[in-house]
């Protein structure tokens, strides 16, 4: 089935979806290890495991597309081409990071990549999303605007809200949802009564679609159909990515918790998505395990550097940061 | 049109129509403006404070949503993070609530959370006040929720004509703005200019110069203030009036300077006493203008209850000039 899709797909776009995802992967591992060192203060919620969702839906986008993202930001951003130092500086609050300091992990955000923001309200981003393609459609400059959300967040009043106006209002929107099967620290059946997110998309009026989370290709696919239907001026999809996140909610814990057994743990991981993806890659002879290890080395060197360059840049200074930024001052 | 003829030539317009008026005028001045809310567009508006302007400028720009508060201010914030200049619609200041995330955790902390990338000019129009029996969840006051959040503006014209000028300077400014119209002074009248004015934000309005105390007044409360200074005025009483308009950012200095001058103050306000935005003005002053007051800082509010129903009730229950003046005697020591 692989090959057969992979043989649709450029090699380039095949060797960009590895990379992206390598390069979440390693940011992540890293950031995990610094803030488990103290280094990394407040929250972190890593994306390690769900790679593919941000990966297939941010490749299937083209600059100048918007996202909105969630508590779990980072791959958001790095799979719509964040960099490594200011994402790194950010996490421990310097100066230099893409917020300087004043939003952390949880509100990692590069407005000009059109990553609109990392979000610590749960549903909190979905509105954004409706509010740029809104923009989008207004201004008929064939971009679209892709949400990013949890299968939690489709439990709260914002996400309804923004899938309703967005669906009535016919916006250039696709709504792609990480079921990790885990709102926070409760296993989905215990707080809905559906299995699938997806079914949820008739209600609002738009095509919601199931792919497996965990193989980006069909992930990409799923995106590829869904963006290019808005913009089309089809309207709103949604696709429903079945995922799993390798770590807690937040920290960064796999094992021993009451919430969910070591043996499914196992289980999802025996299914890394890039481990899934390198060995499609080398059987359809597009990356062998060598050049995937060379990528690996390449990116690590680029995380090290970040981490060096974050250690060495200053904390904002209270007697001239705090204030600042709070208001847009008249020019 | 000159400034000279707007001043030559007194034109009387309804606070509505003023509204109205300034919205026109602005989608005309400027195409990345639109609108949206909850009967905004084909009905014109539940008080028909948007009637005629869907016609005019179609769908696009004049835009029915639906009941869904929380996603009409994120539909302004998602629009102007990405350079449009929105004005969302909230209907009644009781609706705030409901979107009170997208105000306060999205709309208000954005440009900070996200290192000052961030540039959001929203406005958000609402109406406050009661007055119309209206009750408990479509009469409120409830600018002291809002003014505690750092990275909103919020704005409660009491005429016509600061309404048009307030409203184009809330519309034109970057940051997210909540600009409020007071139900009961929909029909009210006043001189109002053709063509776009800006009246800065943050700065208040000497409504009345006086001697005697100082009245600082809000919204609605600013007429109530007016006429109890006719009546104090009878009385051999000279209040000053001072109308904040903008309640953030607040014109500290201008309160200060009243303080030092009138060594008594009354702060007016419909909102309820407890936690209101007088208990913020007082602390204000005394923190500034302590060695100048002459008595304790007042306060005329409402009543620590839900806005009832009962004209009987809500009659009593908002502050009106005879409360007022009533206050003012009080700092002076005339009614004991």
């Amino acid at each position: 089935m692989a090959t057969k899709q992979q043989s649709k797909i450029s090699k380039a776009v095949l060797l960009d979806l590895h990379r992206r995802m390598v390069r979440i992967r390693l940011l992540e591992e890293a950031a995990g290890r610094l803030a488990s060192e103290a280094k990394i203060p407040g929250f972190i919620h890593l994306y390690v495991g769900e790679e593919a969702v941000a990966v297939g839906g941010c490749v299937a986008l083209n600059e100048g597309d918007q996202i909105t993202s969630t508590h779990r930001g980072h791959g958001h951003l790095v799979a719509k081409g964040g960099q490594f130092k200011p994402m790194m500086a950010e996490f421990m609050g310097r100066s230099t990071g893409y917020c300087k300091g004043k939003g952390g992990s949880m509100h990692i955000s590069d407005l000009d990549l059109g990553m609109l923001g990392a979000n610590g309200i749960v549903g909190g981003g979905v509105p954004h999303a409706v509010g740029a393609a809104f923009a989008n459609k207004y201004r008929k400059n064939n971009l679209i605007t892709m949400a990013f959300f949890g299968d939690g967040s489709t439990n709260i009043g914002a996400f309804h809200e923004a899938a309703n106006m967005a669906c009535a209002l016919h916006l250039p929107v696709v709504f792609m949802c990480e079921n990790n099967e885990y709102a926070e620290y409760t296993p989905r059946e215990r707080v809905m009564a559906i299995t699938d997110v997806a079914d949820r998309a008739v209600a609002y009026g738009m095509p919601g679609v199931i792919v497996d989370g965990m193989d980006v290709v069909a992930v990409y696919e799923a995106a590829k159909a869904a963006v290019d239907r808005a913009r089309n001026g089809d309207g709103p999809s949604m696709i429903e990515c079945k995922t799993y996140r390798f770590y807690n909610h937040a920290g960064v814990s796999a094992f021993g918790t009451p919430y969910r057994t070591d043996e499914e743990v196992r289980e999802w991981m025996e299914r890394d998505p890039i481990k899934l993806f390198e060995a499609q890659l080398e059987l359809a002879q597009v990356l062998s395990a060598e050049e995937a290890q060379a990528i690996h080395d390449e990116i690590q060197a680029e995380v090290d550097e970040a981490i060096e360059f974050a250690e060495a840049s200053p904390m904002p200074d209270p007697s001239t940061d705090m204030l600042t930024d709070v208001y847009t001052e008249a020019p | 049109m000159t400034v000279a003829e707007t001043e030559t030539e007194e034109r009387i317009i309804r606070y509505n129509n003023a509204f109205t008026e300034t919205l026109r005028e602005l989608l005309l001045d400027d195409p990345d403006i639109f609108i949206a809310g909850e009967d905004v567009g084909r009905y014109g508006g539940v008080f028909q404070s948007f009637a005629g302007l869907n016609a005019e400028f179609g769908d696009e720009r004049v835009v029915d949503t639906p009941i869904a508060e929380q996603a009409i201010v994120g539909l302004g914030i998602g629009a102007a993070a990405v350079g449009l200049r929105p004005i969302v619609d909230l209907m009644f200041m009781d609706f705030v609530m409901v979107a009170m995330d997208q105000i306060a955790n999205q709309a208000a902390k954005m440009k900070y959370m996200y290192g000052g990338k961030a540039t959001l000019p929203l406005t958000i129009t609402t109406t406050g006040g009661a007055g119309l029996g209206a009750a408990a969840q479509h009469s409120q006051s409830l600018e002291a929720w809002l003014i505690h959040v750092p990275g909103l503006k919020v704005v409660y014209p009491s005429n016509p004509y600061d309404l048009k000028g307030l409203l184009v300077s809330c519309v034109r400014d970057d940051n997210p703005t909540v600009f409020t119209l007071h139900k009961k002074m929909l029909g009210s009248k006043g001189h109002v200019p053709e063509g776009l004015y800006e009246i800065p934000l943050g700065k208040a309005n000497v409504v009345r110069e006086g001697t005697d105390a100082t009245i600082i007044a809000i919204g609605m409360m600013v007429g109530e203030a007016e006429k109890a200074a006719e009546t104090l005025a009878e009385e051999g009483v000279n209040v000053e009036i001072i109308d904040p308009r903008t309640l953030l950012p607040f014109d500290t200095e201008a309160v200060v300077q009243s303080a030092k001058k009138t060594n008594r103050i009354v702060i007016v306000h419909e909102a309820v006493r407890n936690g209101g935005i007088g208990a913020e003005i007082a602390a204000q002053i005394q923190e500034e203008a302590f060695d100048y007051l002459d008595a304790p800082i007042a306060r005329v509010a409402a009543p620590f209850s839900p806005v009832p129903f009962s004209p009987a009730l809500e009659t009593a229950y908002v502050p009106n000039a005879e409360s007022i003046a009533e206050g003012v005697r009080g700092v002076l020591y005339r009614n004991v």
